[in-house]
């Protein structure tokens, strides 16, 4: 029992751990805080809940066409919004994305109304019984495809040249400048793969949890508690943060009341911001 | 400048004499957000210190209130002393603490987040308290005035909200204008020089914390007693720390002014908005929030100083 929802947990933290990925590559690159993340992600799982729907679409199978089209909005956003705020004082960042925090919950509460939508494909019942351990298809195969698309961005920024054109202006802004890179595009593409990181870990997502408007700010607040914990800026420490708090609120829910798990991880998140606020597995800069 | 002032303060003391019972509550609540961006605007405005979780002390004050008064019978207005003791308190063991880890800019704000969210799922499960299922304060009918019981008829309210927005106004005028208030500009524009020119910053941010922190809870006290219901969910939710800076950053972060022109500005667009759509027959939930969304994002986009610094440099 206790075993099961360790595995629920580490397999949901998988996801998270995507889902914080995005948020943690963008402030690692640019220092700007995504304050409408969750509500981003949250029109990812409208996308896949609709191509499901209308489409018959498999949200494993939208998965891909959904983070493309993620990554064209967080490009287009970059380049249109958020470019001259990079600049900018903190707490200007921060009310930009509030204020587009606001129109995206709002606009999929008018659009979609307050009620839960969830997908059900026919396997959503399905388990694998593995030695002592009973785990749910959709979950495993949701992990699965959240660790292959980790490891594809991880390979993407340490093998490709414009993943290591995007650590080098991360490293150092005016030396990447310097030598003739073009820093606002990659800060655009930057964008758009942070984007596309939540795009997809929201349509993942959208075959566990029923989707509603209200889901994007708790999942914001999710994703701060992850990075923080993990190390903002730092993408191993996303993970890290993502499997650990999947794990710790699966566990404390089922030996506290559920409705008390959200509260282990403010209290993880402010221990955290205290006393080690690199995080985990952060550098002290 | 001043004249403008002063008819304006004209127009609100004449208002309920014109108003019906609706445009009263609707200015009530105007005013009630003109007064909580005020105290908001000290930490942040003033101090440069960002909280998005201001909802957690106008909480504190609504249910420390509410509870003395239910539970042992306090009047609201001598409830409003511990609860804003106790906003104060909680604000500065805050400080404190974060003052003693370092814990700055980005992270500072996500540690006032985190409190809130703390407080509110604490209050979520004290039963005493009513959890989520709610604290109601008893209703009475009276027409006539009880200041003490916080108990009277609209116009009441619609006068104390009132009273407390001008006095909060001349208040931070004084603090603007006091070594304080100077020292807190300094930590706005420089922690570092302020702190080599000798300004003690911890007590500096402390002072603005608790302050901030007791005025928003005198708020929570005067919209308990409006409201005489509380729900931690929306009392302590971060959608109301978003609800109470909008104002002030519309009208414009650090100035007197700006906190009542942002509420001037944005609850009647709120409020001609729902009566239109409501009027074509639209589902119209969420279409409030929606457009202040879309308001802010104008403002921090095209007028990030806010409003009001945009007009004076007009007048001048």
């Amino acid at each position: 029992m206790i075993a099961d929802q360790i595995v629920t947990g580490l397999l949901t933290g998988l996801i998270y751990g995507l889902m914080a990925l995005g948020l943690s590559v963008i402030f690692g690159v640019m220092r700007i805080v995504n304050f409408a993340h969750g509500e981003m992600a949250v029109v990812a799982m409208y996308g896949a809940w609709a191509a499901f729907r209308y489409l018959g679409l498999d949200p494993l199978l939208s998965l891909l066409p959904i983070a493309a089209i993620m990554f064209g909005a967080g490009y287009a956003l970059q380049r249109g919004l958020v470019q001259p705020f990079v600049s900018r004082p903190d707490y200007m960042q921060f009310i930009l994305l509030i204020s587009l925090a606001l129109i995206l919950t709002n606009g999929a509460l008018l659009v979609f109304g307050p009620e839960a939508r969830g997908i059900g494909v026919d396997y959503s019942f399905d388990s694998y019984e593995i030695g002592p351990l009973l785990i749910d298809k959709v979950r495993l195969l949701a992990a699965v495809a959240a660790v292959a698309l980790t490891a594809l961005l991880l390979a993407f920024f340490r093998f490709t040249l414009t993943g290591k054109a995007i650590r080098a202006a991360a490293d150092n802004r005016i030396g990447a400048q310097v030598i003739g890179l073009d820093v606002k595009k990659l800060y655009a593409v930057t964008f758009g793969i942070g984007t596309a990181c939540l795009g997809a870990a929201g349509t993942l997502m959208s075959l566990l949890v029923d989707v509603m408007p209200r889901v994007g700010p708790e999942l914001t607040l999710l994703s701060f508690v992850i990075v923080i914990v993990g190390g903002l800026g730092s993408m191993a420490g996303a993970l890290a943060g993502g499997v650990l708090i999947g794990v710790a609120e699966a566990l404390a829910g089922t030996l506290l009341q559920p409705s008390l798990k959200s509260m282990f991880s403010y209290g993880l998140l402010v221990l955290i911001l205290l006393l080690r606020p690199q995080g985990l597995l952060g550098e002290r800069n | 400048m001043r004249i403008g002032l002063l008819i304006l303060l004209g127009l609100f003391l004449l208002a309920p004499l014109a108003a019906g019972p609706y445009l009263l509550s609707l200015l009530t609540v105007l005013l009630t957000f003109a007064y909580l961006g005020q105290a908001w605007n000290i930490m942040m405005g003033f101090a440069g210190q960002l909280s998005l979780g201001h909802a957690l002390y106008v909480g504190l004050g609504a249910y420390v209130s509410a509870a003395l008064s239910i539970f042992w019978g306090v009047p609201p207005i001598l409830g409003v002393f511990p609860a804003m003791a106790a906003a104060a308190l909680v604000g500065a063991a805050i400080g404190l603490l974060s003052f003693r880890f370092a814990v700055k800019g980005v992270h500072f704000t996500l540690l006032t987040i985190a409190f809130a969210e703390i407080a509110r799922i604490l209050f979520q499960h004290l039963s005493i308290l009513g959890g989520t299922g709610g604290l109601f304060l008893p209703v009475e009918v009276r027409s006539g005035v009880d200041l003490v019981h916080l108990r009277g008829d609209p116009r009441m309210f619609y006068y104390l909200i009132l009273t407390m927005s001008v006095a909060v106004f001349f208040f931070c005028r004084a603090l603007l204008a006091s070594p304080l208030g100077y020292r807190w500009l300094a930590l706005r524009e420089d922690p570092g020089a302020a702190e080599s020119l000798g300004v003690d910053l911890l007590r500096v941010k402390l002072a603005a914390i608790a302050l901030s922190a007791a005025l928003t809870a005198a708020g929570g006290v005067f919209a308990a007693f409006f409201y005489n219901a509380l729900f931690p969910d929306q009392w302590f939710g971060l959608g109301y720390s978003i609800e109470i800076i909008l104002a002030p950053i519309i009208g414009g972060l650090g100035t007197l002014f700006g906190p009542i022109l942002g509420a001037l500005l944005l609850s009647p667009l709120g409020e001609a908005i729902s009566a239109v759509t409501e009027s074509f027959g639209w589902q119209t939930a969420g279409i409030k929030p929606f457009c202040y969304g879309i308001v802010l994002l104008a403002i921090v986009k095209f007028l990030p100083d806010g409003v009001w610094p945009a007009i004076r440099k007009r007048l001048r």
